[in-house]
């Protein structure tokens, strides 16, 4: 299932050609972009066909709103731009004119998280996450790679209603086999066992993660790494909690706030099902900042050393 | 057609008391666009899904969604749905929601509306998709004043020209108040006629009760190339005097009393 030689990859680039794809196989499938065709990728779509690409210029709640029409008349509408200008600028038309209706729009927003990088806080959505995880009917996606993100924009098409997926700026290392690799909506995708603690992630955390549980391994801790790229619904639910059975502590790790994403969405699950030591790894409550996108990571505790560096001093403190 | 629409008024009031609240005055305004819509204008068949003519249906969206009970009773009163089913609006498990919903099925409903400035949108991608779709139907969407203060409304506008959209109409029931006051005192639109012009649209601006204007406007609306919009002068609250041209009947229920009063007016 993983991928025995990495590559850096990026994931808007995979969303870009799979939508191609879908396109030649799919009538239906329209797309739409705000000013970003060139960043989210889209443009390969509009080359490929003229006439099912729509650029409703630097105008998103317009854009949400044209995609809920398109779709009341049986269209597929891929709506792309920034997770910051996705989520947050049209939160009330996503709300009540798309998942209220429960409309078969497809929001795909790329740039998520603090490694957006030097454009900094105005452009760093932080809470994306949690605003389309409140929504009710909304499915909420975070693929970790582009071999993964290829395949979930398959799914998203595949399902009938309202979806969020969720890419990162940052191109990434791949974590999965193109060919050994079937993305599973129902399950947590574990990465490897063990005993002492698990570990939730998902997005671009994962290759972190991965790293960090090398590292904890080499110094006699043993992390299950879950990888969760469903948070809503969140059917990864009891392969979250049958595993924090066997480690007793969980971490979770997100470029998302601390606040309302995949972290909260395990606490929910752990408290009223097996109460739980539960460490949230993320944004704290605050704003990102300008930087290199390594230094983000680095700055917000997010890159493979420093999730070493905390969480083994976590679990030796406990 | 003054029966029907007068039946219409009386239905908006008695739902309205019925639910103990409700916006008549935005209701009241809209009575005969809605009837000229829907009577002489429009085709879309009563039986709605049901129809094999289903497809060809015009489409028609309540941007204002607020004026739901305007839309509700009109519906009922051309046989889209059981008149009785009326007396339910905004009471727990009506189909008949505060605001137009499409999850419980009602049948007439295209989409769901009640936060302003967001239907004119949905009104855009619905026309952009029965051009893609080679359907020569046509989208009505009606909006407030009001509602043209929403910004996003002046994006799809933008929409609207930039694609051509000449299967789209817009009506602008200008009643000229809102909740606060004067419209034009709270945020003036004027040049409305202009700034629509300006946007790429083509213009008509009518007495908003007058059904031959309206028919008439609705008419030139299919030989225009251009998306147009039609300005319809109205008066809030029209059809009972205590409530016409007053704010405070944007969003209040009529007592018994009110009620019965205005009923007898509507009678006479």
């Amino acid at each position: 299932m993983l991928k025995k030689t990495t590559e850096i990859k990026s994931p808007r680039n995979a969303y870009g050609e799979v939508l191609v794809e879908l396109g030649a196989q799919n009538k239906n499938i329209v797309v739409l972009d705000a000013d970003l065709s060139c960043s989210t990728q889209t443009c390969q779509f509009h080359k490929a066909y003229p006439e099912r690409f729509f650029n409703c210029g630097i105008a998103e709640q317009d854009m949400m709103c044209t995609a809920a029409g398109l779709a009341c008349e049986g269209k597929i509408p891929f709506v792309s731009t920034f997770a910051m200008f996705a989520t947050a600028r049209c939160l009330d038309q996503i709300r009540n004119s798309i998942c209220y209706p429960k409309l078969n729009v497809k929001i795909v927003a790329t740039h998520g998280g603090v490694t957006v990088g030097e454009d900094g806080a105005s452009h760093q959505a932080l809470e994306d996450i949690s605003y389309m995880r409140s929504i009710p009917d909304m499915t909420v996606i975070v693929p970790a790679d582009y071999n993964e993100v290829k395949q979930v924009i398959k799914y998203a098409s595949e399902i009938h209603g309202p979806v969020y997926v969720r890419l990162a700026r940052t191109n990434l290392k791949t974590v999965f086999d193109e060919e050994k690799y079937v993305f599973n909506p129902e399950r947590a995708v574990k990465i490897c066992e063990g005993s002492d603690v698990t570990i939730v992630t998902n997005g671009e955390t994962l290759s972190e993660v991965i790293s960090c549980s090398q590292m904890l391994g080499e110094n006699g801790i043993k992390a299950e790494v879950l990888h969760v790229p469903l948070v809503k619904p969140f059917f990864a639910a009891s392969d979250i909690i049958e595993s924090a059975k066997k480690t007793g502590l969980v971490i979770t790790v997100e470029n998302h706030s601390v606040i309302g994403g995949l972290g909260s969405a395990v606490c929910e699950v752990l408290s009223a099902n097996l109460p739980t030591r539960v460490l949230r790894i993320g944004t704290p409550d605050c704003f990102g900042q300008s930087g290199e996108q390594r230094a983000l990571m680095e700055f917000f505790g997010l890159s493979d050393k420093k999730l070493y560096e905390r969480i083994s001093r976590y679990i030796n403190k406990k | 057609m003054k029966d029907f629409n007068n039946s219409v008024r009386r239905d908006i009031l008695k739902m309205i008391h019925g639910a103990k609240s409700g916006h008549p005055g935005g209701s009241l305004s809209c009575v005969e666009i809605l009837s000229v819509l829907y009577n002489k204008i429009m085709f879309v068949p009563r039986d709605w899904k049901k129809s094999p003519d289903f497809d060809k249906r015009d489409r028609f969206i309540l941007s204002k969604g607020h004026a739901s009970a305007a839309l509700y009773s009109v519906l009922a009163n051309c046989g889209f749905f059981a008149h009785e089913e009326l007396m339910t609006f905004r009471h727990l498990g009506s189909r008949l929601q505060g605001h137009p919903s499409t999850r419980l099925g009602l049948e007439g409903i295209e989409v769901s509306t009640g936060s302003l400035g967001q239907g004119l949108s949905i009104a855009c991608g619905i026309a952009l998709a029965l051009k893609l779709n080679n359907n020569p139907a046509y989208v009505y969407t009606l909006l407030g004043d009001g509602e043209m203060q929403e910004g996003s409304v002046w994006e799809a506008l933008m929409n609207a020209s930039h694609h051509k959209l000449n299967n789209l109409v817009i009506v602008i029931d200008k009643n000229r108040l809102q909740i606060d006051g004067d419209t034009d005192r709270v945020k003036s639109l004027e040049p409305l006629d202009k700034k629509l012009e300006a946007f790429g649209f083509e213009v008509k601006e009518v007495d908003g009760h007058n059904e031959d204007m309206l028919e008439k406007a609705f008419l030139s609306a299919k030989e225009s190339d251009k998306p147009f919009a039609i300005i319809a002068n109205t008066v809030k609250g029209k059809g009972v005097s205590y409530m016409e041209n007053n704010p405070g009947w944007h969003g209040k229920a009529p007592n018994d009393n009110e009620l019965t009063v205005a009923l007898e007016e509507l009678n006479a």
